[in-house]
């Protein structure tokens, strides 16, 4: 039988089936290291915090030093509230930088202001802080809740900016010219049909960069500082899940330590919660008919 | 602009090619003078950047008539009539010299705003662009809205008003809370006529409307044109000769930047002047 000019030569066969071996055992390897800490986080947190949550621990307010119990719910309140208070600032400023870049600016103001914002993003969470506790805590006398609500809402701007200058971006240029082509002044063709149609994309860059902040814990140490008590005010400090975790775990007491971990779980639950929002919202993101 | 002297425009006008018919014979065989003349456009010049895509264009284009554009691809038809609305606002590093009038009012003018002349001259584009974000009512709707108009009885009548005039009245009465983007792709151009006729314009611009619709798709707006065109004027850019043929009143032919012949659209099918009119009509070229 005459073998098929189809077939490698038998002497190279087996080494190369030997390679693809390899090479794709390599890359299964770096994918489940990808995936694996994600499991460890989860697996520990749900092993150390689980058996701390219980209804007081969403109800009840930290218990003085020495004594058991209490719980988290000024912290958890006022992780949402600095959420509120970041989402107030970044996303207007936010979306409206990322229309202005994709819609208004000329390629040179774009590259300027797209390398800013890019500098921004790396910039590090406590330098945030320091510069927050410079202009807003020093002048004012005291840290608070507006103070940490400016440095995450700060920290948000270029993450919404450039997503939603991404997503405006794919919006086809022919829904602009038939909304033009009917009289629509420029303004209104953008919000009503531009950022509408890109709307999904851009809550979903808002949800991306909630989640990013949500865990924060340096940009509040120089100025939400954290609170053991309910703030009624928001030019008083205010407690958030990071601080709280940050001051329980450095704790002394086995009871905190406890604490701590359910705290942990709380604020990986509340940005998995986001994240899934995310992927739910971006399933169907499709902006061409 | 139109601010450009007389002298300047001279010598933009010199043909260069023999073959160029000067700018005034174009529309010699039309009985020009007993006609209402929708657009009047003069010594109309346009540059992408440095490349000069409309050569000294003049053309008078009859009201409640439809008008043909033809030619090869690059031609600059395309470019031609997006003057007529002034889509070429957005792009950048475009420049224009000339005047174009519709019904006597200057486009170009100092102070006329590129919005309010898209209100008098409508577009339909190549390719159908319902908003995907809207149902058919509100597509149709939308210009009229973002306008100003609030009267819901107002804004019913020019609903139902509008997609008759469009043909897609019956088809779409009972699923009118429907995304606009779930017509299929006849419908869905047709649904984009209605959105452009809702403006109410005078004038409405087709630049290829047909070309990404299937035969009968095409022959239903084709049979649409023929009914705007006792109330609107209709200027079709097309690349199907037969379609020039079949459904226009006139035709203007274009080449490299240039309106070789415009005339009668039987003329310009049997018995055209120009050489290159009649290469490209009997299909040697293009």
């Amino acid at each position: 039988m005459v073998a098929s000019p189809y077939l490698p030569a038998p002497r190279y066969a087996r080494w190369r089936k030997w390679k693809s071996i390899a090479v794709t055992g390599a890359l299964v390897a770096c994918a489940l290291a990808v995936i694996a800490p994600l499991f460890l986080v989860i697996f520990f947190l749900v092993a150390r915090g689980y058996s701390s949550l219980d209804w007081n621990f969403f109800t009840q307010l930290p218990k003085p030093t020495g004594e058991i119990g209490g719980g988290m719910a000024n912290a958890i309140v006022g992780t949402v509230t600095l959420l509120a208070m970041a989402a107030a600032i970044g996303v207007p400023i936010g979306v409206f930088g990322g229309i202005y870049l994709a819609e208004y600016g000329s390629d040179r103001a774009n590259n300027w202001i797209r390398f800013a914002a890019d500098v921004l993003n790396g910039v590090p969470s406590i330098v945030w802080g320091m510069v927050v506790y410079l202009f807003l805590v020093v002048p004012f006398k005291g840290f608070s809740a507006y103070a940490g609500g400016v440095a995450l809402g700060l920290m948000m701007v270029p993450l919404v900016m450039r997503t939603t200058e991404e997503v405006l971006v794919l919006v086809p240029q022919s829904y602009r010219e038939a909304a033009l082509a009917l009289g629509i002044t420029r303004w209104k063709v953008i919000v009503v049909i531009v950022v509408r149609t890109a709307l999904k994309g851009i809550a979903t860059g808002v949800i991306v960069a909630l989640a990013r902040i949500a865990g924060e814990t340096a940009p509040l140490l120089f100025t939400a500082l954290g609170n053991s008590f309910w703030s009624h005010n928001l030019k008083e400090p205010i407690s958030a899940l990071p601080l709280q975790i940050f001051a329980y775990a450095i704790s002394a007491y086995d009871d905190w330590h406890r604490q701590a971990w359910a705290g942990a779980l709380v604020l990986m639950a509340l940005i998995l919660a986001l994240n899934i929002t995310v992927r739910v919202l971006s399933r169907d993101r499709k902006i061409a008919p | 602009m139109s601010t450009l002297p007389e002298t300047a425009r001279a010598s933009a006008t010199e043909p260069i090619r023999a073959s160029a018919t000067p700018a005034t014979a174009p529309t010699a065989g039309v009985p020009v003078e007993a006609e209402e003349i929708a657009f009047d456009v003069r010594n109309f010049n346009m540059w992408y950047g440095p490349r000069q895509a409309l050569i000294d264009v003049t053309i008078r284009i009859a009201a409640r008539k439809v008008t043909a554009i033809i030619g090869p691809s690059g031609c600059g038809k395309s470019t031609f009539i997006r003057a007529l609305n002034r889509m070429h606002d957005m792009t950048p590093g475009t420049r224009l010299e000339g005047s174009v009038k519709h019904f006597g009012e200057d486009l170009y003018g100092p102070g006329v705003e590129a919005s309010v002349v898209r209100r008098h001259v409508g577009m339909v584009f190549q390719k159908s662009n319902p908003f995907p974000t809207m149902s058919i009512a509100d597509n149709v709707l939308v210009g009229l809205r973002l306008n100003g108009v609030r009267d819901r009885a107002v804004l019913q009548a020019r609903l139902e008003e509008s997609l008759r005039m469009a043909a897609l009245w019956d088809e779409v009465k009972d699923i009118l809370n429907r995304p606009g983007t779930s017509l299929s792709g006849g419908q869905q151009q047709r649904l984009c006529i209605a959105r452009s006729l809702a403006v109410q314009p005078e004038t409405l611009l087709m630049d290829e409307p047909c070309s990404a619709l299937d035969p009968i798709a095409t022959a239903k707006i084709e049979e649409l044109i023929q009914t705007l065109r006792e109330q609107f004027t209709v200027v079709i850019v097309t690349h199907n000769m037969q379609q020039a043929a079949r459904c226009s009143d006139r035709t203007a032919f274009f080449y490299l930047g240039r309106l070789v012949e415009f005339g009668d659209t039987r003329d310009i099918f049997t018995s055209p002047k120009n050489p290159q009119t009649e290469a490209y009509v009997s299909g040697r070229f293009g």
